[in-house]
């Protein structure tokens, strides 16, 4: 079970930042392909705050629970889970990031 | 498993969808999906993946059905795809 505190910290984080992506590794060093993809596409629509899942062990599984997705890259827009990687993606093919991001 | 059958339980949650499946490697466990559904109007794309892969939650535990990727569409969306595409 993800414990209150965590709760609050992932409440707090994607309410305080436009683009949140929890990930493996950092924007400047991805350790996955799939983060790397969510990096890159949501580069260009303003400032990324990342979390490497590696350097907190606790998110990795706590962010799992939270968002009820089974997969990291997760990547939250204006407070709101977006999805991962494929969605990211397909968004992006569609044209619809920036919509997302200016909310 | 048959792609038939996926296909099935998608439609089976999602009455009204047009429901497309392809099995990708040809093993029968990989496959991909493309569901155009009214039941998608102004849900998120998470919230449509999760509507699809919901009937489906006891095979992908299994591992029966190891991967499903998919493409998800309200209808007015597909229709904006169609004509993107159109040429």
């Amino acid at each position: 079970m993800i414990d209150d505190a965590l709760k609050t910290r992932f409440d707090t984080e994607i309410k305080a930042n436009k683009i949140v992506i929890y990930m493996k590794g950092n924007a400047l060093f991805p350790q996955c392909g799939f983060s790397a993809r969510a990096v890159e596409l949501l580069k260009p629509f303003g400032p990324l705050h990342t979390v490497d899942v590696f350097s907190e062990p606790g998110v990795r599984d706590g962010i799992k629970e939270y968002s009820k997705w089974p997969t990291i890259p997760q990547v939250f827009i204006n407070g709101k889970f977006i999805g991962g990687s494929d969605i990211v993606t397909e968004l992006a093919e569609r044209g619809e990031l920036e919509a997302l991001v200016k909310g | 498993m048959k792609p038939e059958l996926i296909r099935d339980r998608i439609l089976a949650a999602l009455p009204g969808s047009e429901v497309e499946v392809r099995d990708t490697t040809g093993t029968g466990d990989h496959f991909e999906a493309r569901v155009v559904s009214p039941a998608f109007t102004g849900k998120s794309m998470v919230d449509q993946h999760q509507a699809v892969y919901a009937p489906l939650e006891d095979v992908l535990k299994t591992g029966e059905l190891h991967a499903l990727a998919l493409k998800t569409y309200a209808p007015e969306q597909w229709q904006k795809w169609v004509e993107r595409n159109r040429k």
